[in-house]
């Protein structure tokens, strides 16, 4: 038996669960898929008095697209997405990352509001979240708010959720046809945790781009884009040198310690290989679908 | 039997391998101690203990999953399957047959989450190519083989799979 003890709820209501956080507070972990609790109990780095668990609240397991964009529930599992084939035109930069999320059996417990309430910076949420504009809906016991990605991550492994609340739902907007995009991880096995990624997402209108989203995944403590780099695009038409300027400034913005899988001398310079690399795999995909 | 040291079991039934169990398990019990040590079906291999190595496998309604990091309490009203599932232990599955002919083991510690996760991949995917079968299968570890002759393995068992 590994992890320590606690006392274990198990709602199957989205109301009971805010009960009991109303009721226990910072007391209370709650469990999603459990990919990365999980664990975290077994090594007791986490010994939390009480869990709540999500898994018998059947109502946080949905996701639909509607006039706005796409809704998924928290719970919804990573498999579930990476098995529906639509997405790869609806949202081609979600259907094209979830499969480096682990492996399949961790897919097929793992959930997506887990993956965006923990912020690993190393996970593929985050990342998404940051580069598609994503927003976050949350629930307490007196009503919801919208949290923008771009404001959920504060620091280290920390959200803007609040003790009393949950994560109810990931919305994503409607996809821009003439936009492009690209996804890169380097790690050293499939399945594992990047050393670094990068989630690319570009409009261009009249050959200039218009809107420019780069999201690092592994560089630093906290998922980040970087903005300045981002902003170096803006009215300009993609370029060789262009690209080089900006993705030598991205690198430049990481946040990023050695550590034992790379140093952060590393990882700035695979940085600027993959930001620059993405960049021109989403113009040219912006290209082929009609943005020029 | 898994010891109550914190009085606050709870009552559980479960589906293992067809059959149905009535347990009271302590919530911080891992439903692969649970399998093992409350149910005493030991098939299912305790590895890594924090999701990594994928020896304890199992299918849990239908899907995959690392069993040493879900609780047993998780599991309750739920079906579970593991490797003893595969065959009446009179005559090998297609999977567990391709193994032995192509030496997909030597010690054997890895083989029952290899061989779960084997099954899902070819149910999903019945003809992998060789870049599919590594990717599929780099969440498992195995310390013996060097992997080549697990590949081999399945790319046979595939072939018996769809000739049944």
């Amino acid at each position: 038996m590994k992890p320590a003890p606690f006392d274990y709820y198990d709602p199957d209501s989205v109301e009971e669960v805010l009960d009991l956080l109303q009721q226990y507070g910072d007391d209370a972990k709650i469990l999603a898929g459990g990919q990365s609790l999980g664990p975290l109990l077994n090594m007791r780095l986490s010994t939390p008095q009480i869990i709540v668990d999500l898994n018998r609240v059947a109502d946080l397991e949905y996701y639909k697209s509607d006039g706005t964009g796409l809704r998924v529930g928290a719970m919804t599992r990573q498999s579930t997405l990476e098995d529906d084939t639509n997405l790869r035109t609806t949202q081609p930069i979600l259907a094209a990352s979830i499969p480096y999320i682990g492996h399949r059996s961790i897919r097929n417990r793992g959930t997506v509001g887990g993956s965006v309430a923990h912020a690993d910076p190393a996970a593929e949420w985050p990342a998404i979240m940051l580069a598609l504009d994503g927003t976050i809906l949350i629930r307490n016991t007196t009503g919801t708010r919208t949290v923008d990605a771009s404001d959920f991550y504060i620091s280290a492994l920390t959200t803007d959720l609040k003790p009393d609340e949950i994560l109810v739902e990931i919305q994503l907007p409607n996809w821009v046809k003439t936009s492009g995009w690209s996804f890169i991880e380097f790690s050293r096995r499939h399945g594992d945790f990047a050393i670094l990624g990068v989630a690319t997402y570009l409009t261009i209108e009249n050959r200039r781009c218009t809107k420019s989203r780069i999201a690092i995944i592994g560089g630093g403590p906290i998922p980040i884009r970087t903005s300045k780099a981002e902003s170096m695009l803006i009215g300009e038409t993609i370029s060789d040198e262009l690209l080089k300027d900006v993705s030598e400034q991205a690198s430049k913005e990481l946040d990023t310690d050695s550590d034992m899988h790379a140093s952060a001398d590393y990882r700035r310079y695979l940085a600027s290989v993959l930001v620059s690399s993405a960049l021109q795999e989403a113009a040219a995909r912006a290209g082929e679908s009609g943005g020029q | 039997m898994v010891q109550d040291t914190t009085n606050n079991s709870r009552l559980i039934k479960l589906t293992v391998n067809g059959v149905l169990y009535e347990r009271k398990i302590e919530p911080r019990v891992t439903l692969v101690d649970f399998i093992r040590g409350e149910l005493g079906i030991t098939g299912t291999h305790v590895g890594c203990e924090h999701g990594v190595c994928g020896a304890c496998t199992v299918i849990f309604d239908g899907q995959p999953i690392r069993s040493c990091i879900m609780l047993a309490v998780q599991a309750d009203s739920h079906s579970v399957q593991t490797v003893e599932s595969m065959s009446s232990g009179e005559q090998l599955h297609p999977i567990q047959q391709a193994f032995w002919e192509n030496f997909g083991l030597q010690c054997g510690f890895c083989t029952p989450g290899f061989l779960l996760t084997v099954q899902d991949l070819l149910s999903r995917n019945p003809d992998p190519t060789d870049t599919e079968i590594r990717e599929e299968l780099s969440g498992n570890i195995c310390r013996c083989t060097g992997y080549q002759s697990i590949i081999a393995a399945v790319k046979q068992a595939a072939i018996y799979m769809r000739q049944e």
